[in-house]
């Protein structure tokens, strides 16, 4: 009796991860047309609109090719870690969204640890990186794996640190109690959520975690460890067909997951931004997805702005900047915190 | 314990980052430069060689493949020659067009430049705003010499033929709709010179999109400032010359200390740098861009009121129009004797330089009174500056060293030849 009900219950979990990992794959597949047609249309370019109506075909060719592609084991490599490195840097990315809460009681695992899961899980990434830029044995890769080294882990800080004044704030670290938090308060008692939400007693930290965000991602202007002009691809340059396709997705997973992040810890995750019969109406899951879109699409946009930043800047600005005014922040609400004005009580 | 030794990385000849087929040896110190060593000579076609089995007629289209970015300015440095030791006139409304068409291309390599510098720093949008302005300039080379890059529109005696009526037009697709079409053509409805006008308004905003998205940005300058600095000193004992010499504060420009062509008629100021930093060329190339513009008006305002003949009327040197060609016998002549023979040009020696927009362009003949060069030698900036690089970018990261090979503006066909 009990294995049978073990056996529904992990029959449900894995549909449940599979209900997660199969539409995220495919979010990944169109995130990547909808960064080169919205980069393409702020470029004055058009985008891809060959492959099928508007290009929506593009993704797939796209996959198909690398996955015809022959995987390059490069002959000084070291085999092992050379395959397990794209493993490395998937696994972590997909792992996390187990604790991320769509809407209201639908999360895979509802755990209490949730914050540190996924910062722990995050943290976990930077492995594959160095893996592969050790075992590629080349000179770029090798760079890019120094670079990784440094930037991910310093960023990894100043994005814990603007983490613990959201857990100060809300008091658990359990991912969906943080998003149900912010739909109370007396902005949200008159009805205007949208005030009550973090992102506005904690700007400062919503920008710090944010920019760490896109420097944890290594997406542009923090793309140093890929520096397509500096290093050509960094860790990734001995890498061919799916193991390079594998860096990708995990590139496009973190991505969003960043923005699903954001949105929970900073915009209400699933709430609505005014409640109001009309707003109420719309499935809570629709909004958090909304605002996960919007987010995405700001790193495409700070991607098609700005410069990159050289190696040394991205440290300064990591350690010299970002970390001290976590520090500082996480003081000044805490001192709030215990004043009578406070927000949370 | 064993001993610590710098690494070395191959740079290129195939990096996304090398300008063509720089191969670069730096000698790295973790991320820092210790040594840059350039290697030169994979795109080297012998130029000079070649044009002494030539006539000086075929000679000239090899000019166009030094500096593949700023082709009309080696031709004008080359006409230039060959009319010194040809003692061949110019006719004026030819220099009009000469002087015009050299700042169309300065404009061209400076768009070209400041696209790449920011390509190469990771700014993307501004590279394709930049090529949007090329592409309108290039449709100036296609009217006026049929071809979009290599033109061999300049002639010893003036130029291949007078400027066009009317542009060439975009053609229907199954992608264009008739409105997008209308739109797309809206400019180009009367002559090559409306057309210029037409750029010349625009051209200033077009600019000050690309100085929104670079200038004051706070990463490109901790990208740019300080970064590969030559003093006045160091740039003059290198033979700088161009924007690399001007934005290290040294008011040196060949179109006002030695005017050529009709320079001297036309208003416009020297850019000068402070620095001599990354960041104060770039500021010189976007300026000289504006300056160019100006340029480029006054010129299309002049050749407006005066039309004129654009080449000599020596048929020693310049061939005798078609219907001339086939009513007399004496053109007929000419006319083969030039294509088949070329011209002679006395004995002697001449040099003709311009300023080209990545500095001094130089061409040297020694003739024997044949019909070909003696001896042809090409005095190429880029070679000069790229010769530099292993003082601008030590000390420097790896991504500097990035900035560094950008902000030289180099260009293999002219450093190999």
């Amino acid at each position: 009796m009990d294995l049978r009900l073990a056996l529904i219950d992990t029959a449900w979990t894995l549909a449940g991860i599979v209900a997660i990992v199969v539409p995220l794959f495919v979010a990944v597949a169109y995130l990547t047309l909808w960064e080169r047609k919205l980069i393409g249309w702020i470029q004055i370019r058009i985008g891809p609109n060959r492959v099928g109506p508007l290009g929506l075909l593009q993704p797939i060719a796209d996959g198909v090719k690398l996955l015809f592609k022959e995987i390059i084991l490069p002959t000084n490599a070291s085999k092992g870690l050379f395959v397990l490195a794209p493993i490395m840097m998937l696994m972590p990315a997909l792992a996390a969204w187990a604790v991320i809460p769509f809407a209201p009681e639908l999360v895979l695992a509802d755990i209490n640890a949730g914050l540190l899961y996924v910062l722990a899980l995050t943290s976990f990434g930077v492995y594959g990186v160095i893996i592969a830029g050790w075992a590629s044995n080349s000179k770029y890769a090798f760079l890019g794996a120094m670079r990784s080294a440094a930037q991910m882990v310093s960023y990894e800080l100043a994005m814990g640190f603007a983490l613990v004044v959201v857990l100060m704030v809300s008091g658990s670290l359990n991912l969906s109690d943080i998003v149900a938090q912010q739909g109370r308060g007396r902005f949200a008692d008159m009805g205007l959520t949208f005030l009550s939400w973090n992102w506005l007693p904690l700007l400062p930290m919503l920008v710090v975690y944010f920019v760490s965000g896109v420097a944890e991602t290594n997406r542009a202007p923090f793309d140093v460890v890929e520096g397509e002009s500096e290093i050509v691809a960094g860790h990734m340059i001995e890498y061919s067909g799916m193991s390079f396709a594998l860096f990708f997705l995990a590139e496009y997973m973190n991505m969003i997951l960043i923005s699903a992040l954001t949105a929970i810890l900073f915009f209400g995750g699933w709430q609505a931004p005014v409640s109001s019969a009309l707003f109420d109406a719309v499935p809570p899951f629709l909004w958090l997805l909304a605002k996960m879109f919007v987010i995405v699409s700001m790193f495409l946009w700070i991607r098609a702005t700005f410069p990159r930043y050289r190696y040394d800047q991205i440290m300064r600005l990591g350690w010299k900047v970002f970390i001290p005014l976590t520090l500082v922040w996480i003081a000044v609400i805490g001192l709030w915190m215990q004043t009578p004005w406070s927000l949370w009580q | 314990m064993p001993e610590i030794r710098n690494y070395t990385v191959n740079f290129g000849p195939q990096h996304p980052a090398a300008h063509g087929v720089l191969r670069l040896v730096l000698e790295m110190d973790g991320e820092v430069v210790q040594r840059a060593d350039p290697h030169i000579g994979l795109l080297h076609r012998a130029t000079e060689k070649l044009a002494e089995s030539r006539t000086y007629l075929q000679s000239l289209p090899y000019m166009d493949r030094l500096d593949y970015i700023s082709m009309m300015c080696s031709e004008h440095a080359y006409c230039m020659a060959v009319e010194k030791l040809a003692g061949i006139e110019v006719p004026i409304r030819a220099q009009y067009i000469r002087v015009m068409f050299d700042e169309i291309t300065r404009i061209l390599n400076h768009l070209f430049g400041v696209a790449t510098l920011g390509l190469d720093l990771g700014a993307m949008t501004v590279f394709l705003y930049c090529f949007r302005e090329r592409e309108d300039l290039l449709d100036c080379y296609e009217a006026v010499s049929g071809a979009r890059m290599h033109a061999a529109y300049y002639r010893p005696g003036g130029v291949y033929r007078d400027l066009p009526e009317r542009m060439p037009q975009y053609e229907a697709q199954v992608s264009r709709n008739a409105k997008q079409l209308g739109e797309m053509n809206a400019n180009r409805q009367g002559s090559l010179l409306d057309f210029i006008e037409d750029f010349t308004q625009r051209f200033p905003k077009c600019v000050d999109e690309y100085e929104t998205l670079l200038t004051e940005n706070r990463i490109w300058k901790q990208r740019t400032v300080g970064i590969g600095v030559v003093s006045p000193e160091r740039a003059l004992a290198r033979g700088f010359t161009g924007p690399m010499l001007r934005g290290s504060g040294i008011a040196w420009d060949l179109r006002k200390k030695q005017p050529y062509e009709v320079y001297d008629k036309l208003d416009f100021d020297v850019v000068v740098g402070v620095n001599g930093d990354t960041y104060d060329r770039y500021l010189v190339r976007v300026e000289e861009m504006r300056q160019s513009n100006r340029i480029i008006k006054q010129c299309v305002d002049w050749l407006r009121k005066n039309p004129g003949p654009v080449i000599s009327d020596s048929h020693k040197v310049a061939p005798p129009s078609r219907e001339q060609m086939k009513s007399s016998m004496e053109e007929l002549i000419h006319h083969f004797k030039l294509f088949t023979e070329g011209m002679h040009v006395p004995e002697g020696e001449a040099y003709a330089g311009v300023e080209g927009p990545k500095g001094e362009f130089g061409v040297y003949f020694i003739s024997d009174g044949a019909n070909k060069p003696y001896r042809m030698k090409l005095r190429s900036p880029a070679f000069t500056h790229l010769s530099a690089i292993d003082e601008m970018a030590r000390g420097h990261m790896l991504a500097d060293a990035v900035a560094v090979i950008s902000t030289l503006d180099i260009v293999f066909g002219e450093i190999d030849r």
